[in-house]
Parts: structure tokens; C-alpha cells; sequence
């Protein structure tokens, strides 16, 4: 249960982006990107989120998150594919030394404040 | 009104990290993540290696607990420089970070070891997400947990470097499969090195730090 931290990471990196010249900002969305091998719960994260963003201008905005999905390379067939479940050993070829391209990204990328 | 960021949220640790493997590769020291579930024997495991590694091999090690100094003290009859990291005195974080790791070996200081050993807290799960600079991460599986625990938790098991199966002396007893346990643990993390360990009476233990000393040697010369 680490999503306290995330939170706070998220919310300091989200205030110190809203530029200064703004009035009374409000933030209305906060768009991730959470890789589903990611140790994220999504549910533990908002309930943190709206505790930690109460009387900030993300006080009611809304995670907004775009679940990457767990893509793998096979070193030794070349293969790519899409891990679903728990197995990682290469379809392809059974065996295989295998990386990871997508699925542990834990990112924010953007703020949708109101006009 | 839509402000672009891109940025990792967990940035700042992951900044920590690479600081902190700057500082480890300075002091010309292999850095070994120990990491598992809660009575896994991951300190049973550290004191039977570290009684076979001193002196040759010069060992310090970073306990990390929520409360407690009872691994340290535990680990501090070994002669190995120990120090202890509580995360809080009643439920404190569920892994050790990258700054709390910087402020550790610091205050251990590394200029005289060769290995410095992270023992994670107990838990499958945060401390998978963590960078802390490590050379290599090692989980710790014991008999006594099912051998579904690489298929629960795929993320510890894939970003593991190595796997120490333990409490193997309790086989006899259990209907625990072993094979099965090193299948899992390769199905999630092809070509893993699993090692078979009994701490308790130091069966596969010497395999496991031959292991481990060739890392050692690989990184630091020594």
C-alpha cells in the first residue's frame, strides 16, 4: 500500500506545472498513464488523491487514468506480444531471455484546468 | 485548458536512485536488494551468509523495518556493519526508498565494504517498485507459502535478479512442490536462477553465495 506516496508525488508534480500566472487555478483532470504490471491500485489512489488535494486548486478533479497494457520482447525469437497474465515465458519460441517494452509506467501526463 | 507534462510520477526517487548508484559505484561497492514476503527467513538466510562471507568478503548491511530493531541485533552477532531503518514506530511505509537508502549507507559508511546488503520489509509487493540503486535484487520465497506466489505477484518475481527457494529442510512435511515453485517463478521470469536453501541448517547455502561472489567480483575487482 505505497499509493499515499504516489499520491503526493503526483500532487506536487501536478501544482509546481500549473503556471503562476493564473488566477484561482482549478484542476478538473489529472490524465495518467498507469502500466497494468504497475503496482497501482487504482481505487486506493484516488481515495488518497482526494484526501491530499483538499483546499488545493485539485481539490475535485478527477484521475483520469489510460491503463497501458504489459507488452513483452523476446531477446532470443524477436517477438513482441501482449502479456495478459502472469506468464512470461516466450509463446513463440517456450523459452527465450524476454523485456519489458511497456506496462510499469507509472506517468502523469497532462492537467485539464477550467478556463 | 490543457497543461502537457509527461513526467514520471515517482521521478524523484528514481532521481535518488541513480545518486545513489553514482555514490555505490565510488565506493567500489555491489549493492544486493534482498526482498519477500513477511517470515521468509530472508534474516535467518542473511546470517548463516554473512557468518561464510566475513571477512573475506567485508559486508554491511541495511535492515528495513516498520518497527523494530530486532533484525539488526539479530544480524549484529555476525560482525558485519548493521544498521537499521525504521519506517515509523506503528505502521510506517511498506518499502525502503531510495533517500532513506542514500542517508543509510552513508551513515554505515561503504568506503571499507566490498557488499552492502538491503534487507527489504516484508512485502511482495511495494518494494518491486522501488529503484533504491541496487547492483541486483534477490527474492526470497519459502516453502511454507504456496507455490503460487511468483503467479500473484509477477512484478517481484520479474524484476528479480535471482531466487532463493527457502526453509527446504521442512520439504519432508509439507505437500509444498518445489518444482512447481521453480516452474512458477520461471514462468514469470524466464531463465531466473533459483537456488533450493535450507538457512536453518545451511543446505545450498554455499551455492547461493558462489552466487553471489561472483557478482560481487564482476563489479567491484574484489
Amino acid at each position: 500500500m505505497h499509493e499515499m506516496g504516489i499520491a503526493q508525488e503526483l500532487v506536487q508534480i501536478a501544482l509546481d506545472s500549473i503556471p503562476g500566472e493564473i488566477e484561482n487555478p482549478k484542476v478538473i483532470t489529472v490524465n495518467l498513464k498507469i502500466g497494468k504490471l504497475a503496482s497501482v491500485v487504482e481505487h486506493s489512489l484516488t481515495f488518497c488523491f482526494e484526501i491530499i488535494t483538499k483546499d488545493t486548486p485539485l481539490e475535485g478533479a478527477r484521475l483520469n487514468i489510460d491503463f497501458v497494457p504489459v507488452m513483452v520482447h523476446c531477446k532470443f525469437c524477436d517477438n513482441n506480444w501482449e502479456v495478459t497474465g502472469p506468464v512470461f515465458k516466450c509463446p513463440f519460441c517456450e523459452d527465450g531471455d524476454v523485456e519489458m517494452i511497456t506496462g510499469r509506467e507509472i506517468e502523469i501526463t497532462s492537467l485539464e484546468l477550467t478556463e | 485548458m490543457e497543461i502537457n507534462i509527461q513526467k514520471r510520477v515517482l521521478e524523484a526517487n528514481e532521481t535518488q536512485a541513480d545518486k545513489n548508484r553514482k555514490f555505490f559505484k565510488e565506493h567500489n561497492v555491489f549493492v544486493l536488494n534482498m526482498m519477500s514476503s513477511p517470515g521468509s527467513g530472508k534474516t535467518q538466510l542473511l546470517c548463516k551468509s554473512l557468518k561464510k562471507l566475513m571477512p573475506n568478503v567485508r559486508v554491511g548491511v541495511i535492515v528495513g523495518d516498520i518497527c523494530t530493531r530486532n533484525d539488526a541485533d539479530r544480524l549484529d552477532v555476525t560482525g558485519a556493519k548493521v544498521t537499521q531503518i525504521n519506517t515509523d514506530r506503528f505502521g510506517g511505509d511498506c518499502h525502503l526508498s531510495a533517500p532513506l537508502i542514500f542517508a543509510s549507507a552513508e551513515g554505515l559508511g561503504c568506503s571499507d565494504l566490498d557488499l552492502l546488503i538491503v534487507e527489504n520489509i516484508g512485502n511482495l509487493v511495494c518494494p518491486a517498485e522501488f529503484d533504491i540503486g541496487e547492483d541486483a535484487r534477490a527474492v526470497v520465497l519459502s516453502v511454507t507459502e504456496g507455490e503460487d506466489k511468483p503467479l500473484k505477484y509477477p512484478l517481484m518475481f520479474r524484476v528479480a535478479d535471482v531466487a532463493i527457494l527457502n526453509k527446504i529442510d521442512l520439504l519432508p512435511y509439507l505437500d509444498f512442490d518445489a518444482g512447481l515453485a521453480k516452474d512458477n517463478m520461471q514462468q514469470v521470469h524466464p531463465h531466473l536462477p533459483v537456488f533450493e536453501v535450507s538457512a536453518r541448517t545451511e543446505e545450498g547455502v554455499e551455492p547461493w553465495l558462489d552466487w553471489l561472489k561472483i557478482k560481487v567480483f564482476e563489479k567491484t575487482g574484489k
